[in-house]
């Protein structure tokens, strides 16, 4: 019988391609885990069975060619940042995507445009803008939202504007409270949002291993401890009083690795201040700090330099710190990134005031 | 923070290529710090190299002035420290770790703490494909292990790894991991796990973590970090029956309305048939789409949008299920619970119950009992409270589709909402269904009635031929069935004498008996409809209100009234059958026209004659009346 040796060796071929024992595929075609070692050692089969156990072969040989069988790392994080997105778009009264321009920023609106895909995302996006921003990111994110087609919306906290709040004149931690967390709470008040995508991950910050995918804020945009709610599955708890709102972090299991990875298979489109270039920099207490308009002060002792440089966070110009860097290319960044042996967030002034942890800001409403 | 420093310094493409095809595995470590969990954890992360030279700076430092190890690193001191450091008094207190390999991803969920133990772990248990159970081989299988086992088991975790740690101290004596390895299987044996791995251990020095040990050189099983890069938990479900539990409804504009959702199990292939829940209507899959393009076939855990041939209604809440394997439907079940709340469960009070992608309002109707999940012993009880596991029945203000969380984790699995607070108190697992009836999906068949007759090329119809016994109904009806026949129509006939032979043999001459002769025939006629017949029924049927109650069981225009008008007189002379004779000797009781009334149609669609026109005749006026009402379609 030749069809029967075919039988055991398109089987035999599907075992190495798909990884399975030789069992368990003979399970699959005749209802029978040692089927097939016994046709091997020259047992029979009826016609009937035969023909059936052909055909779920080809079905499967079929599904393994096709590649249904398997999903990678990136695959399962794609889906599960779809989910939750889809999730807030059913669920949510009054959704917004929080666009910080950034990386992360950049796979979240990618996401967002597979998760409704051939639909526009049915949420606008917002910027709070500093007003320090690099202005490379400004013309990035007018750029991105105009291609995708989204609403943009952009709010500048108008009380700091009056005041003439900065980095320079108010210090990191004033300026940042002043025109982020409180231009942000401002945001979301005057919109009434009630579900606020944002682009943190689990891995970025120690305290943020135990935070939620759907995280909690009270009518005063407070992270209360207490009132986090368990997440089992993929069943997300999304109701809220009025007033009250939820931040929701698609990137919550992301890596930064997985980030960059996923940007370059993806080709995800990413403000080029992440790629080395000369650029203008002045070292200010150890950290090079990029000229990017004349609102910087030049000390006398200041120095402004031509240094290769890059940025492998992106936020206001002054409290963000540059890296020398030869990568001019993508994968060189993912490349040096992955040789470097600190964390990604060293760059950022913000971390390193005293008194001002992530946590802390977090309870006051800062992402 | 990287494990192939070669290929990456080397060729950076080539690394990103072989990295972009790892595989993902979330797993749960289970057992406190005495146990080594901790140590375990940090050994994965520092074998992985996951760990900044800052941050392992900082724990070399700390080992020498505060670590248990003398001069080895304290490993412990990365994932306790970050603990301490992280005490927030979060409700549930699950941190997630990621760490990578070559051939995976891998998300830990490090559930510390004695504390609240059962709805951490349960937590960071529902998102888990592996538990890892952690044993000190000092003091084998604990009370804590049995509670880690049943609560894996509970949120339906198939693979188990039984780490059996600091094996150093016993010297890695195969007797003392054999005594543990017997015993927990022993325990473990109703617990409905699929595989079992038990590993000797030392977490501290790195034996049989990451590598082999060479000092367990009897042991001939994986090392532990070999096990879980290989561990297959994905290819089993892959043959459970298509789910899609839409979340959402995708419509553009008006020429596309798409289905999207997460594939719960199994494999959707365009043409597909699928059959939506709860309406029961059905459909093919006409495509799969995607932003990067259509798909033949999408399979489990991936986030689709599916089209389908036709246009049914469909909105969120509703699964789209393989036509052939429908998932049940209730609104009464019996399910495992987890109370997740400070405040206690109330059986009775309305809670809102929230599946995948539907949320209806759901109260506790009876708790059965509690679970010790010390001991899994069954206890009585009045209410859950926080951390507490029972058995409760369920009941909803609407069905839901579901399956068993044992067949499906994503369609049998659920949250409670307290309606006003909004916090989530309770989660569970459905059990089974507590109606029986409802465990039939209406067979919304999707070929319809109108499909099969258009096969055939007519219009479904039941001629209803009434008139007295010997009147010449059955003859008539004969002749119009072979003509029917001749122009190539799909026909049957049932006649009152045949089907008394059968279906309706257990029925009499009584009143009542004819009722439900006539109620029986009409069911079957109207079968027969259904399947596009054109369905000539042959009986006398004496009462107008039953020829009125089976007209009212067809659809319009399906039901022709034939009265076949013979006088009394002339039937009672033909006496084909004899019955006239019998009738009026007394033999017969009830007959129709001698001893019960015939009453004769007011209304009906056709009257045939038999005094002025023969057979042959009639059959072609009831031919030529299917013909010109469209009955007979392009003849």
């Amino acid at each position: 019988m030749t069809q029967l040796n075919d039988l055991v060796q398109r089987a035999e071929a599907l075992a190495e391609k798909t990884g399975q024992s030789l069992s368990t595929i003979s399970r699959k075609l005749l209802n029978d885990g040692k089927g097939l070692s016994r046709i091997k050692e020259g047992g029979q089969a009826t016609l009937k069975t035969l023909t059936a156990a052909i055909a779920k072969l080809t079905d499967l040989e079929a599904e393994a060619t096709i590649g249904a069988r398997d999903l990678t790392h990136l695959d399962r994080l794609e889906a599960e940042a779809i989910h939750i997105m889809r999730e807030v778009a059913a669920m949510s009264e009054n959704p917004v995507m929080l666009y910080s321009v950034g990386k992360d920023s950049s796979v979240m609106l990618h996401l967002a445009e597979k998760a409704f895909y051939p639909s526009r995302p049915p949420f606008p996006l917002m910027h709070v803008d500093t007003t320090w921003k690099f202005k490379e990111m400004i013309e990035f994110r007018d750029r991105r939202a105009k291609e995708v087609g989204m609403d943009l919306i952009v709010h500048s906290n108008p009380d700091g504007i009056r005041d003439g709040v900065g980095p320079f004149t108010h210090g990191s931690a004033v300026h940042t409270d002043i025109m982020k967390t409180q231009g942000l709470k401002q945001a979301l008040d005057m919109h009434k949002f009630d579900a606020a995508f944002g682009g943190a991950r689990r891995d970025e910050e120690k305290s943020r291993a135990k935070e939620r995918i759907f995280s909690f804020r009270t009518e005063q945009h407070r992270w209360d401890a207490k009132n986090q709610r368990p997440e089992l599955w993929n069943i997300y708890n999304t109701r809220v009083h009025k007033g009250e709102s939820m931040r929701v972090f698609p990137l919550s299991n992301w890596t930064e690795l997985d980030i960059w990875q996923y940007i370059y298979k993806e080709k995800i489109q990413i403000p080029d201040l992440y790629l080395s270039a000369v650029r203008p920099v002045v070292e200010k207490d150890g950290v090079l700090i990029m000229v990017d308009d004349d609102r910087m002060p030049i000390g006398a002792d200041d120095v402004v330099e031509e240094k290769m440089v890059r940025f492998r966070t992106l936020g206001c110009y002054p409290l963000t710190g540059a890296v020398e860097s030869e990568a001019t290319t993508l994968p060189q960044v993912i490349q040096e990134m992955l040789l470097a042996t600190t964390s990604e967030r060293q760059g950022r002034v913000i971390d390193s005031d005293a008194g001002a942890s992530m946590e802390q800001k977090k309870e006051e409403g800062y992402f | 923070m990287s494990h192939h420093d070669d290929l990456i310094a080397k060729d950076i493409l080539g690394y990103l290529d072989a990295q972009e095809n790892k595989s993902f595995l979330r797993f749960i470590t289970c057992g406190s710090v005495d146990d080594g969990k901790s140590t375990l954890i940090g050994r994965l992360l520092y074998d992985s190299k996951l760990i900044y030279e800052d941050q392992l700076a900082s724990i070399e430092k700390d080992s020498v002035k505060s670590g248990t190890q003398g001069d080895k690193i304290d490993l412990a001191l990365l994932v306790d420290g970050l603990a301490a450091e992280r005490e927030q008094g979060i409700t549930i207190d699950v941190a997630y770790r990621f760490f990578s390999t070559d051939k995976r991803k891998f998300i830990v969920a490090d559930t510390p703490g004695h504390e609240q133990y059962t709805r951490n772990m349960a937590t960071g248990a529902s998102t888990a494909d592996v538990a890892i159970l952690l044993i000190d081989s000092r003091y084998g299988v604990q009370v804590q292990t049995r509670r880690h086992a049943y609560i894996a088991s509970l949120l339906g975790i198939k693979h188990v790894v039984v780490a059996v740690n600091k094996m150093d101290i016993m010297d890695f004596d195969q007797r003392v991991f054999a005594d543990i390895e017997t015993d927990f299987r022993d325990f473990a044996k109703d617990l409905g796990f699929e595989e079992i791995m038990c590993i000797p251990m030392s977490a501290l020095d790195g034996d049989n973590v990451t590598t082999k040990s060479d000092r367990a050189k009897w042991y001939k099983g994986p090392a532990l970090l070999e096990f879980l890069e290989d561990v297959d938990v994905d290819s089993g479900t892959l043959d459970n029956p298509f789910r899609l539990p839409v979340q959402w409804v995708n419509r553009p504009d008006l020429d596309f309305r798409g289905f999207s959702g997460t594939i719960a199990s199994g494999v959707v292939k365009q043409g597909d048939e699928i059959i939506v829940l709860p309406s029961g209507k059905r459909s093919t899959v006409k495509d799969i789409v995607t932003f990067d393009g259509s798909l033949k076939s999408a399979r489990e855990d991936q986030a689709v949008t599916i089209t389908l041939d036709t246009e049914i209604d469909i909105s969120r809440g509703d699964i789209i299920c393989a036509a052939e394997f429908p998932a049940e439907q209730s609104d009464q079940f019996q399910a495992h619970m987890l109370w997740m709340d400070e405040a206690e469960l109330f059986p009775g009070r309305q809670y809102l119950l929230k599946t995948t992608n539907k949320t209806v309002p759901a109260s506790v109707t009876n708790l059965k009992h509690k679970v010790n999940v010390n001991d899994l012993s069954e206890e009585a009880g009045k209410t859950l409270e926080l951390n507490e596991v029972g058995v409760v029945t369920l009941s909803l203000g609407a069905p839901i589709a579901f399956d068993a969380y044992n067949d499906n984790r994503m369609t049998g699995s659920f949250i409670l909402i307290d309606r006003h607070t909004n916090a989530t108190v309770g989660v569970g697992m459905l059990d089974y269904s507590l109606r029986r009836a409802s465990n039939v999906v209406w067979q919304d068949l999707n070929i319809t009635k109108a499909e099969r007759a258009e096969m055939k090329n007519q219009k479904p119809a039941v001629l209803w031929f009434t008139g007295l016994s010997g009147s010449g109904k059955s003859t008539i009806a004969n002749l119009v069935e072979k003509r029917l026949f001749d122009l190539g129509r799909h026909t049957y006939i049932l006649d009152g004498d045949n089907v008394r032979h059968g279906l309706n043999k257990d029925l009499g001459f009584t009143d009542a008996d004819r009722v439900e002769n006539i109620r029986r025939v009409s069911e079957t006629a109207k079968l027969m409809a259904d399947a596009g017949l054109v369905t000539l029924v042959s009986f006398i049927s004496p009462f107008r209100a039953e020829r009125q109650i089976a007209r009212s069981m067809m659809d319009e225009g399906e039901f022709i009234e034939v009265y076949v008008d013979t006088p009394l007189e002339v039937a009672e002379k033909r006496d084909v059958k004899g019955l006239y004779a019998k009738a009026r000797a007394g033999e017969i009781k009830n007959f129709t026209g001698i001893d019960s009334e015939y009453q004769a149609p007011l209304n009906s669609e056709l009257t045939i004659n038999t005094v002025e026109m023969s057979a042959e005749e009639a059959a072609e006026q009831i031919v030529a009346y299917l013909r010109e009402n469209g009955y007979l379609g392009g003849v």
